[in-house]
């Protein structure tokens, strides 16, 4: 004992929370369980391929480049897999696997790393590389299902948006439940919801965001006089407001200011809607909000204890 | 009123139903003339002279400093200007123990009126014991009384392990409402509150009873979340008022005195003996027997892990004080010190520090923080080298608490990114400062040139 190098010393705390980086992408994946499932029921098992190949593609990006630039490796850390999961939920169950490999390209190298990596982009990965195939590729908006209740025989079909667009009516439950057109991970509002209860439970995001942001989307929508049910229930807004606009890189830290990001997104998410030139806003709308983040963050910041204005 | 952030540390609190034993003299005690803030204690023993427990052979240097007195009887062996084995700087009396702790003659001090009260607790050698080892006597001398409206006696504990105030409050409970007494008497402070964390239900108990048959005072119950015993934290909770930047806790009406130090301040006014010895906790993974023992201030850590039962080659990592805050020690042979209130012993397992992951901004340091400093923008403004943002964040109001770093889910080392902010900042407006002087220099020199002329 004597001999002081055997003792280490490091600076103060010397104990540590249990939580990892790895362990929050962990609980992420559990939570995008429950739309995989549903997505193979509503879509079909070509929905896990396409995860698969998204995930996968995703991760070897990430691995090169890192390997590359000389970066260090951060497979290990979960986030490339997370996603590479939430750009195949973004995606039709259609899409051909090249197009999917683009994309995860556009969002690992383009969005991400070269920005600096996990922590440093400013915009969500997976939600600016669907942006991407949206504009460079027709199939993605080839929406198609599977599983079709009797009585239907069409095998391709519109999202609900387009059909209220057409000012045509949609069942509120058959939207709850996700039986309908739409990207592979987007349609079943029940799915998506049960994995916010997981991340709340594990309180990896807080509530506000997804609530605020689907709070907006009702009531704008109700004043727009779009069908304010509906309307929450189609086109991506579970999806986004659960899992893309609680991220944590590019969303606000800060109470209020996830409070503003979500009245936001809901905001521009309904006028897209209404008055865009594409029927769905919510990834325009959080991409959007991803910029006017490290402004909201620096408006929102709280006054230290004792510190004067 | 918005309740502070926190964490909720493990509590750990092994040791809580230990009363304290105390530990066999020492053969040797290395007792520095600096264990408190301001100017060290000069010498006033020689090599060769013999001592007794409780003789002075340190007297204090000013007003903020403090008396230091010996441990244990026997002769004093060297004074060393510092130890390069252990890494100390400073001076040192080291006294060999003859093992009778035979102790100097004492009576209590007359004490009678605020002057006298002071005096008595400047003659004590007593300094801030929960840690901070701030001469309480510089801490009580106050221009004006009537300034303090509050004085909370601080045994909230939060560390997790520690539990030395715990056992003040049991094992010294007579102390500590003697000492409730004199600053009530004294100070005729309008209310005088005991907050004591609510997982000590015990200590609260013994203190209410107090409190019923006299009520000069009275006991809060504070919520068991980590940094609850931190002055500005304690404060704020008890009497919802914010210690301005920059100033002290009387700026805000109030006084925060640790319940061990109150305690020795009563021993000292009831009995004449100073402080002499410490309760210090012992726990740890490599502590097979969690033990509180009361140690002669001076004695080496290593001869207090051996009362313990600790096998040396077992400890990769010795803490002085508790997980959240303590320092990590170089060597066992280093003295307990007058704030020392635990020794924390840890084998391999415990002593490995989390590899540093990149920063993916989640906040949860910001929403932790019990000063609601913004420390996910303070660390990147640190490594960017940017002073004037660490200005704009008020990192010099970060505490070092440890929150941040324990939160982190990246386990970057945060809070020692904050006290290298913290530095950074100081420099910064120290060369401001500097430059701002030179120019104003310049200036005088110019006009007083211009009217000569």
């Amino acid at each position: 004992m004597s001999e002081p190098s055997r003792l280490f010393v490091s600076p103060s705390p010397h104990i540590r929370h249990g939580d990892t980086t790895a362990r929050i992408m962990g609980d992420v994946l559990i939570a995008l369980a429950p739309a995989l499932v549903a997505a193979c029921l509503v879509f079909g098992l070509r929905s896990l391929l396409v995860a698969a190949v998204c995930a996968a593609s995703c991760a070897v990006f990430e691995f090169a480049f890192e390997k590359l630039t000389k970066r260090v490796n951060t497979i290990s850390d979960l986030s490339a897999a997370v996603t590479g999961v939430l750009l195949a939920f973004n995606l039709p169950v259609t899409i051909p696997l090249w197009q999917a490999v683009v994309g995860s390209f556009a969002a690992i190298v383009l969005v991400k790393q070269l920005f600096g990596g996990i922590g440093r982009n400013f915009a969500n990965p997976a939600i600016t590389a669907r942006i991407i195939l949206v504009l460079c590729f027709a199939s993605m908006t080839a929406w198609t299902r599977e599983w079709i209740p009797a009585g239907t025989d069409a095998v391709t079909t519109a999202t609900p948006l387009a059909f209220l667009g057409r000012g045509e009516s949609v069942s509120a439950l058959q939207l709850f439940l996700g039986n309908h057109g739409g990207s592979l991970g987007e349609t079943s509002a029940l799915a998506l919801t049960l994995g916010f209860v997981y991340l709340l439970i594990r309180r990896v995001i807080s509530w506000e965001t997804p609530v605020v942001f689907v709070a907006a989307v009702f009531a704008l929508s109700a004043a727009f006089g779009l069908p304010p049910v509906q309307s929450v229930l189609s086109g991506g807004l579970f999806l986004g407001a659960i899992f893309m606009a609680t991220d944590y890189v590019t969303t606000p830290y800060t109470f209020w200011g996830r409070v503003v990001f979500g009245v936001g997104a809901g905001f521009l998410t309904v006028v897209i809607r209404k008055y865009g030139s594409y029927p769905e806003g919510v990834s325009f709308s959080i991409l959007l909000m991803n910029i006017l983040t490290p402004y909201i963050n620096r408006w929102t910041i709280k006054k230290p204890l004792g510190g004067a204005k | 009123m918005k309740k502070l952030p926190g964490v909720h540390a493990p509590h750990k609190k092994n040791t809580a139903r230990f009363p304290a034993v105390p530990l066999p003299a020492p053969k040797l005690v290395r007792i520095p003339m600096s264990m408190h803030i301001g100017a060290p204690a000069k010498p006033v023993v020689a090599v060769g002279d013999a001592v007794k427990v409780g003789q002075l052979i340190g007297e204090a240097a000013g007003a903020v400093s403090a008396d230091i007195y010996a441990s244990v009887s026997g002769t004093v062996s060297k004074i060393q200007d510092s130890e390069p084995a252990t890494g100390e700087r400073g001076t040192i009396v080291v006294i060999e123990s003859d093992g009778l702790q035979s102790a100097v003659e004492t009576s209590p001090p007359e004490v009678s009126d605020l002057a006298s009260f002071l005096a008595a607790v400047r003659a004590s050698g007593v300094v801030g014991l929960g840690g901070a080892g701030f001469p309480t006597a510089a801490k009580l001398s106050v221009k004006d009384v009537s300034q303090i409206e509050y004085v909370i006696v601080n045994g909230a504990e939060c560390e997790p392990y520690i539990t030395a105030d715990t056992r003040t409050f049991i094992d010294d409970a007579e102390l500590v409402w003697s000492g409730v007494r004199l600053l009530s008497e004294y100070l005729g402070v309008r209310s005088i509150i005991i907050g004591i964390e609510d997982n000590k239900p015990e200590a609260i108990a013994v203190m209410k009873k107090y409190c019923a048959a006299e009520p000069i005072a009275s006991v809060a119950s504070l919520p068991a979340l980590y940094p609850q015993g931190g002055e500005k934290m304690l404060i704020y909770n008890l009497t919802g008022r914010a210690v301005p930047e920059g100033k002290l806790p009387l700026d805000a009406g109030a006084i925060v005195i640790n319940v061990t130090t109150l305690a020795a301040i009563a021993r000292y006014i009831g009995t004449g003996m100073p402080l002499v010895s410490k309760r210090v906790t012992v726990d740890g993974s490599a502590v097979p027997d969690p033990k509180n023992v009361i140690v002669p201030i001076g004695t080496p850590v290593e001869d207090v892990l051996g009362f313990c039962g600790v096998k040396p080659e077992t400890v990769r990592k010795l803490l002085l004080g508790g997980p959240m805050m303590g320092a990590a020690l170089p060597s066992a042979a280093l003295p307990v010190k007058k704030q020392t209130n635990a020794i924390l012993a840890f084998t391999e397992a415990d002593a490995e520090v989390p590899k540093e992951k990149p920063c993916m901004r989640c906040g949860r340091c910001v929403s932790h923080c019990p000063m609601r400093l913004t420390t996910v923008e303070i660390q990147l403004a640190y490594q960017a080298n940017k002073p004037k943002e660490l200005e704009r964040l008020k990192v010099g109001l970060c505490i070092e608490c440890g929150c941040c770093t324990f939160s982190c889910p990246a386990k970057r080392p945060l809070t020692q990114y904050m006290k290298l902010a913290k530095a950074e900042l100081r420099n910064y407006q120290n060369l401001v400062k500097a430059q701002a002087e030179r120019e104003a220099a310049k200036l005088a020199a110019k006009t007083a040139k211009e009217a000569a002329e």
